[in-house]
């Protein structure tokens, strides 16, 4: 655990329709970029301890479609797809990202940025959501409160050691 | 249902980049407008008006040393957004602690491609 590990992910709020998210990984931004981008490598990280992700489809280009679905701890499915607006390889990938269990979802999409940041070896990932409006983003947060600190430890420790 | 509102105010009134500046000053200080005005370089109006906005929602706190008003926080107010933000922080944590293992196999398997070239 310890080699791996580089910290905690750190969010902020730096306008009041945005969530950003910052972590660095100890590996080039070609690797991470490829488990960004890669359905199978994707289904591997992308449910964590929430549960499986049973669908993973990846159309990598500009205004190709992509849609994961997972299958959550209390059996409900979650999905959620959208559409490749800009992709710079290694580099910056820009999505926009619809949350199938929300009313009207396309209309409530939020742009998602990830940019990667290679430095000796290492990669600074920012994710920034855009969200269309703060009421929008706000009832995301809602909801993350509800849900947010539910989590399970030991569910979490079963994917790490099958990860192994 | 009534803290989901106190919540989603104080979010937004934290959500704004100058208002987060301010906050972190007052994290652990109580200081005047004008301390806050020269630590950050910004005008004083502007400063007040920040302020203003935050004491409405709570999040700061004023008191009166005799000529000067000096702000604080409001830990109390500030709770929420920070349980969320450490909630959320958790599920990116989660997330990206299933990355990490990902990226490990694959330097691995870099590795072992070069050492078979």
């Amino acid at each position: 655990m310890k080699a791996t590990s580089s910290g905690s992910a750190i969010v902020t709020l730096p306008a009041d329709n945005q969530i950003l998210v910052t972590r660095e990984f100890d590996a080039p931004a070609d690797l991470v970029f490829k488990a960004l981008t890669t359905p199978e490598l994707v289904k591997q990280w992308w449910g964590a301890n929430r549960g499986a992700v049973t669908l993973c489809e990846i159309d990598l280009r500009v205004g190709g479609r992509w849609r994961y679905v997972m299958d959550a701890a209390n059996g409900m499915e979650v999905g959620f797809h959208g559409e490749y607006r800009e992709i710079v390889p290694n580099e910056r990938l820009v999505h926009t990202e619809a949350f199938e269990g929300a009313p009207d979802p396309d209309a409530n999409a939020s742009v998602v940025t990830t940019e990667l940041a290679e430095h000796d070896g290492r990669t600074t990932m920012t994710v920034l959501m855009e969200f269309p409006s703060r009421e929008i983003r706000d009832a995301v947060i809602a909801t993350g409160m509800e849900s947010g600190m539910q989590e399970s430890y030991d569910a979490l420790e079963e994917v790490a050691a099958s990860l192994r | 249902m009534a803290r989901a509102a106190t919540t989603t105010d104080a979010f937004n009134a934290v959500a704004e980049p100058r208002r987060r500046e301010i906050l972190d000053l007052l994290a652990g200080n109580e200081l005047s407008v004008n301390e806050i005005v020269e630590a950050l370089g910004l005008a004083q109006p502007q400063v007040s008006k920040h302020l203003r906005v935050l004491r409405e929602v709570g999040v700061v706190d004023v008191r009166a040393d005799g000529r000067r008003r000096l702000y604080r926080t409001n830990g109390q107010a500030l709770k929420p957004i920070h349980d969320w933000v450490k909630g959320y922080e958790q599920f990116w944590s989660d997330r990206f602690g299933a990355l990490d293992a990902v990226l490990e196999e694959l330097k691995e398997q870099e590795d072992a491609n070069e050492g078979n070239e």
